[in-house]
């Protein structure tokens, strides 16, 4: 007797969000996370397809249809373990990760109606296994091989859990106070709190990880120093995007001109948010204008927000489409009241007699054809300029490769961008040295930074293995 | 937790602490900072590296207590240790012969100035030092300096000892032909120092200290204009040509956040300004 089969609900399970009127205020986090009925009806959308094609859109290769099925079964214990095989830092990912880009891309839903939301299902059973307390995997017997891990970011964080599940003694060297990288810096509390993250630091210390704070590689030791005197086989770069670009138009270092790098640290780092009770200071205006846009200009525009500024201003040369900013995150700035003015790019700021930004001029801008991003090139309109009110300018407009490793390490070959020359594997020029994330892709996300840690963490064990044999 | 081994006051407010550090104590050269945390809720402020010695594992460093973090750190006492530290940073000074070098330090930076003196004095070269403060009883190591140094003068803004000012310092380089000047101290008197010296042609380096956060290039506070390039105090410095600097944007700068500090330090103080206070 044939089973007809139920019909396939298109739309997704919505996530629970504080109300855009409430969260503009405040620093808590934005969504809310499945319950388990939620997840578990999410998860049923799923058709368990025999040749999935989530899977290949996904950076650290998750078995994403299994863990999917875990849950319909209601075994959300197995399911998250599931997806550990693969990912470490699971919290992490079903929050930042652009899934829309990635899994849910492939997603055979998506052709009917809402692909899968395999991101809120991921974080999902991580929230739920760390509400329980996190089970430590067993690891493999000591290698007797120690390996520097440098940057205690997503890549190095990655490398790190997966190098000592596999036996190495593993210190990873962080020059900030505080682990985490980008994502403690750079990723706001309201996008990812910082008690996840340090949930995930506290699993791969559990893991045997040594961490080491307040130590810029590069100054208290060189990476040779480290291969020949300090006793390690290997050594994996992960410190991630460095300083900060600008645009070099007059007026730019004038008081109230911060770069995202500058006010995200202040505000998320060293907690400005709660001055004086924290000591950094952080001044915002009524007037904030973000320069750029991407996942960094929302970040900043929806922090100043948060931070009492009567209006924001995104101001992006190109038009919406070429938005390199997550759909979601445009969308939840724009339910907050964050004005997006496109087509626009500024030529310079006017300070006022003490030194401080008043006002910013732009420049119209048009489209033209498409350029080497592919994206169509934004074009100045002659004698366009128009002046804006500003307080408060934040440039978003991203980073260059910090230099310091670069400069230290002799006969690490550079690209001409600053980023450091590796293989898919993570192999650099140098013998036992690997690097990965955004020191050698530029720019990018959070999961290519993992995915990058995990090939590296591979490719050092096998370094490590055939070097005894 | 680097603890504090030795702490002295070297004239009001100003003080002198040597902490236990050994990595870094081995690793610091002259020319480079430290970036300290003083407690949990804590800001993170640049030092510049005063002294090191490897082999007690120890660094030294001289501040003043004029904000909030400097007067907290100014209330530990030897055995207390500082939360965090990172360093060394920056990029050490260049050393070597260069014939005859001017020294003009002023306030806290007299200390870091000893330690250049020492190490370019080993490199050869014949040493004028000039040190200076506001008031006499600013000034310190006036004896360690005047030991290692060829010509030695002090100067005073309000004449109390030594020249008032640093107009004699024109007078000076008539006399000397100096091949290199090194200038640290509040951005004011390197400016001066700049403009005496630019006149007579002779290269000088000037430290810079501005506002820093991270400390290790990733903010971008400590920018700074010099010869029309935005540089980073941070790892492209803090050592700068001087005669390139864009001295009053530079003045405009470090007053950004005045009045918050000024607050934070106010807030501080009416609270009770004791070691209860610091967490």
């Amino acid at each position: 007797m044939a089973e007809s089969k139920p019909k396939i609900k298109k739309e997704v399970v919505p996530m629970p969000k504080q109300r855009p009127e409430v969260r503009r205020r405040n620093f808590n986090e934005v969504a809310l996370g499945y319950t388990e009925k939620q997840a578990i009806e999410e998860a049923n959308r799923c058709l368990q397809c025999p040749k999935p094609q989530c899977v290949q859109g996904c950076p650290v290769e998750i078995d994403i249809p299994a863990f999917i099925r875990l849950i319909k079964e209601g075994k959300f214990d197995e399911a998250v373990k599931k997806i550990k095989e693969k990912n470490s830092l699971p919290a992490i990912c079903g929050r930042v990760c652009p899934q829309e880009g990635q899994c849910q891309k492939f997603c055979v839903l998506g052709k009917v109606g809402d692909p899968v939301s395999i991101g809120r299902l991921e974080r999902f059973v991580a929230d739920w296994e760390r509400a329980k307390g996190v089970a430590i995997p067993k690891l493999a017997p000591p290698t007797g091989k120690k390996v520097a891990i440098i940057g205690a970011g997503p890549a190095g964080l990655t490398a790190a859990a997966d190098l000592a599940k596999l036996g190495h003694k593993v210190v990873i060297f962080e020059a900030l106070h505080s682990p985490g990288g980008v994502l403690v810096y750079g990723i706001p509390e309201f996008r990812l709190p910082k008690s996840i993250v340090q949930a995930e630091v506290d699993y791969i210390q559990k893991l045997g990880v040594e961490l080491r704070l307040g130590y810029l590689i590069g100054r208290i030791y060189t990476i040779p120093e480290l291969l020949k005197d300090e006793g390690f086989d290997a050594v994996f770069i992960g410190t991630g995007a460095g300083l900060p670009r600008f645009m070099g138009i007059p007026g730019e270092n004038l008081g109230g001109i911060y770069s995202a790098n500058e006010f995200l640290i202040r505000v998320n780092l060293m907690k400005s948010y709660a001055f004086p009770e924290y000591d950094t200071p952080i001044r915002i205006g009524r007037h904030v204008a973000v320069i750029g846009g991407g996942n960094v200009a929302m970040d900043s525009a929806r922090s100043a927000l948060r931070l009492g500024a009567e209006e924001v201003c995104i101001v992006y040369r190109r038009s919406r489409e070429e938005m390199p900013a997550r759909r979601e995150e445009i969308e939840n700035a724009e339910e907050e009241g964050i004005i997006c003015k496109f087509l626009a790019n500024p030529t310079r700021f006017i300070g006022d007699d003490k030194g401080w930004v008043k006002q910013m001029e732009c420049i119209c801008m048009e489209l033209g054809p498409p350029d080497e991003s592919g994206r169509r090139r934004p074009i100045p309109i002659k004698g366009s300029e128009f002046l804006m009110d500003v307080d408060t300018v934040i440039v978003a407009i991203g980073r260059t490769p910090n230099p310091i490793i670069q400069r230290t390490t002799e006969g690490l070959k550079v690209t001409r961008w600053g980023t450091i020359l590796a293989d898919e594997k993570g192999k650099t020029s140098l013998e036992g040295v690997y690097a990965g994330g955004d020191i050698v892709t530029g720019e990018a996300t959070v999961i290519s930074a993992m995915g990058a840690g995990k090939k590296a963490a591979r490719a050092i064990h096998e370094y490590l293995m055939g070097k005894n044999s | 937790m680097y603890k504090i081994v030795t702490k002295k006051e070297l004239a009001p407010k100003i003080k002198l602490f040597e902490v236990h550090a050994p990595e870094i104590a081995k690793k610091a050269k002259p020319g480079q900072f430290i970036i300290l945390i003083v407690s949990e809720k804590g800001e993170r402020i640049p030092l510049t590296i005063a002294g090191y010695n490897a082999e007690k594992g120890t660094i030294t460093f001289v501040f003043n207590e004029v904000g909030k973090t400097t007067k907290q750190l100014g209330l530990l006492n030897e055995g207390d240790s500082i939360l965090s530290i990172t360093g060394p940073l920056g990029t050490p000074s260049e050393i070597r012969n260069f014939g005859k070098v001017l020294c003009v330090a002023g306030g806290v930076m007299i200390a870091p100035m000893l330690l250049q003196i020492k190490a370019l004095r080993n490199a050869g070269n014949t040493i004028i030092t000039i040190i200076g403060a506001r008031i006499k009883e600013l000034l310190f190591f006036e004896e360690e300096m005047r030991a290692l140094s060829h010509n030695f003068y002090v100067a005073t803004d309000d004449g109390s000892k030594g020249y008032k000012g640093l107009g004699f310092l024109k007078e000076v380089l008539e006399k000397e032909k100096v091949d290199r000047c090194i200038t640290m101290g509040p951005v004011v008197m390197m400016q001066n120092v700049c403009e005496i010296t630019k006149s007579f042609g002779i290269p000088t380096i000037v430290t810079l200290m501005p506002i820093m956060v991270d400390g290790m290039g990733m903010c971008g506070v400590c920018r700074v204009n010099v010869g029309g390039e935005t540089k980073f105090a941070c790892v492209d410095g803090p050592e700068f040509d001087g005669h390139k600097v864009d001295f009053d944007q530079l003045i405009k700068r470090q007053r950004l956040f005045l009045p918050e500090e000024r607050l934070s330090s106010l807030l501080w103080e009416q609270l009770g300004g004791c070691r209860d206070g610091r967490k």
